[in-house]
């Protein structure tokens, strides 16, 4: 009775249980975060007033950008860059996939023996903790400037993303197909290409297509250290202040992603 | 003729899932094997071709002793070796056709399977099996767009395709309603005098067990507690494989015909096999 009392007055008020431990642990890690974000601004000395300047010279930059630059000989080379920015995020494609195919039948925990899992684990790790544009530093230094090395620094990043989640589609197969087949007296090969393969060749396709546009938003930037491409004109028409030209490339980065993001969202939708 | 020889597995866990048992059983007959859930069915199926390795004890297809082979060794005989399975085990994404056929990779070279290029003798006996379990006209459906039952024929005519030795069924009529589940049966048991082979089913509803097989295996805790013909099986004996009851003086465990108690032991044996269904 004492307690069904006590209930009737609770019942008055209601509180949303908080994810915190409680409110005061709530509004003190508010407040950390809100410190933190100020210490951040402070210690980048970042004022109002140099942000008022900035805006200015944002605009002086706007400005000098307009209108494109549309010169014939400006035009050809652009196109020139662009079609190598494709060719590269293609041949990047076929050749990083091409390696990680095997690298993420290796990182399949159901698929292949413990050795060669962690090995694979470690490939893609690897591969995963290096940013791009620094393997694209490293290719230029080792290869020389151009489109080769930008090939080598985009296949290099395709093999972590392409193995890792392939392989997370190896795991999430059905196993009794593949039970049933090896069960038949299948060789493990037969195996692989009658009870496996059929089950993930939809999801291979998507993820082929859509890191295919991944690497064609990279190939436009490696450049920028001398890897091919894009970046390059760009990087060299921000040394010699040619904004006008600068707003050019960026229009072509932009008309090139967009169609290859266009492109990949269609035949994504269209395998899945 | 499939033999095997005190055959007794023991997980890693510590479960002791099988102990010591020892069947032989040849020619045409249709064998169901009942128990109660985790009395070591499923574990003893998967013993005889080595989804699950026994830890000691023999298993003999004929003259082969299958718990001796090598990877490559076992492969082909594994050949030998039908399996029906519980939930199908096909291969969804492909046709009809390609699931039937896989029972013959065992036979063509890797590249032959990359293009299914299968001999013509091999298409022609998937056709017919086709025939056989009632799928004609559905090779080239894919999988997933079949029913329950028909996947499961699929499944038997993968197995039926291989020629094998013994036919395996896993719990074959578990994700079936009971009308497919006895076409099912039914199908097993044509197989069985048509292609001249043993099958061995696990199985857990008795009354398709009673009805079907020409003998039967009863399992309790991994201990063979029943071997005799369907006709024998009392529900003392039920009793037996699934509460663990001890025999009484004048059953053995091959059963005979119980004098006491009828009518209580029946109700119970009845109940339990109605809990067995679900």
């Amino acid at each position: 009775m004492a307690t069904g009392s006590a209930n009737s007055i609770n019942r008055r008020t209601w509180r949303r249980p908080t994810a915190f431990r409680n409110r005061y642990t709530k509004w003190a890690v508010y407040g950390a975060v809100l410190a933190l974000v100020v210490w951040s601004l402070a210690s980048l000395q970042i004022t109002p007033g140099r942000f008022l300047s900035g805006l200015g010279y944002g605009y002086e930059l706007i400005e000098s950008m307009l209108p494109p630059e549309t010169g014939n000989e400006y035009t050809l080379r652009l196109f020139d860059r662009m079609i190598e920015t494709i060719a590269m995020a293609m041949v990047a494609t076929v050749a990083g996939i091409a390696i990680s195919l095997p690298v993420a039948f290796g990182a399949a925990g159901n698929l292949s023996p413990r050795p060669i899992y962690y090995l694979s684990r470690g490939v893609i790790s690897a591969t995963r903790a290096i940013d791009g544009l620094i393997v694209a530093i490293i290719a230029v230094i080792a290869l020389g400037f151009g489109p080769l090395a930008g090939i080598v620094a985009i296949s290099f990043k395709t093999i972590g993303f392409f193995s890792k989640l392939f392989a997370e589609d190896l795991e999430d197969i059905d196993m009794g197909g593949v039970e049933a087949v090896r069960t038949t007296g299948a060789s493990r090969f037969q195996t692989l290409v009658y009870g496996v393969v059929p089950q993930v060749v939809p999801r291979f396709t998507g993820l082929a297509v859509y890191r295919w546009d991944i690497n064609i938003r990279s190939s436009t930037i490696v450049g920028i250290v001398g890897a091919g491409g894009l970046g390059v004109l760009l990087q060299r028409a921000y040394q010699r202040y040619e904004y006008d030209y600068v707003a050019a490339i960026l229009i072509a980065i932009i008309a090139v992603v967009l169609v290859a993001e266009f492109v990949s969202a269609v035949v994504r939708r269209r395998v899945q | 003729m499939l033999e095997t020889e005190n055959l007794r597995k023991t997980y890693p866990t510590g479960d002791e899932a099988l102990c010591d048992v020892s069947v032989t059983i040849g020619g045409r007959e249709v064998v169901a094997m009942i128990g109660p859930s985790g009395a070591g069915k499923s574990t003893f199926v998967r013993c005889i071709n080595r989804l699950v390795e026994p830890t000691t004890g023999h298993v003999f297809l004929d003259d082969c002793e299958l718990t001796g082979l090598g990877d490559d060794e076992l492969r082909d005989a594994r050949r030998d070796i039908g399996m029906v399975f519980q939930e199908y085990n096909l291969v969804e994404r492909l046709t009809v056709m390609e699931n039937v056929l896989s029972g013959r990779l065992g036979y063509v070279s890797n590249w032959a399977a990359l293009r299914r290029n299968f001999p013509p003798d091999d298409v022609e006996r998937a056709y017919e099996l086709l025939d056989l379990v009632g799928l004609d006209g559905m090779e080239d459906k894919r999988v997933d767009e079949l029913s329950g039952g028909q996947r499961q024929r699929v499944g038997i005519a993968r197995a039926v395709v291989q020629e094998p030795k013994i036919v395996l069924a896993d719990e074959p009529t578990s994700s079936l309603d009971p009308e497919t589940s006895r076409d099912v049966m039914k199908l097993l048991t044509n197989i069985a005098v048509d292609r001249d082979v043993p099958v061995l089913i696990n199985i857990h509803e008795v009354d398709l067990a009673e009805k079907y097989a020409d003998r039967i295996l009863g399992l309790h805790d991994g201990e063979l507690v029943f071997d005799g013909p369907a006709a024998d099986l009392t529900s003392e004996s039920k009793g037996i494989i699934y509460r663990g009851e001890e025999p009484s003086e004048s059953a053995t465990a091959v059963g005979t015909s119980d004098s006491t108690d009828t009518e209580t032991t029946g109700h119970r044996a009845k109940q339990q096999s109605l809990m067995a269904e679900d």
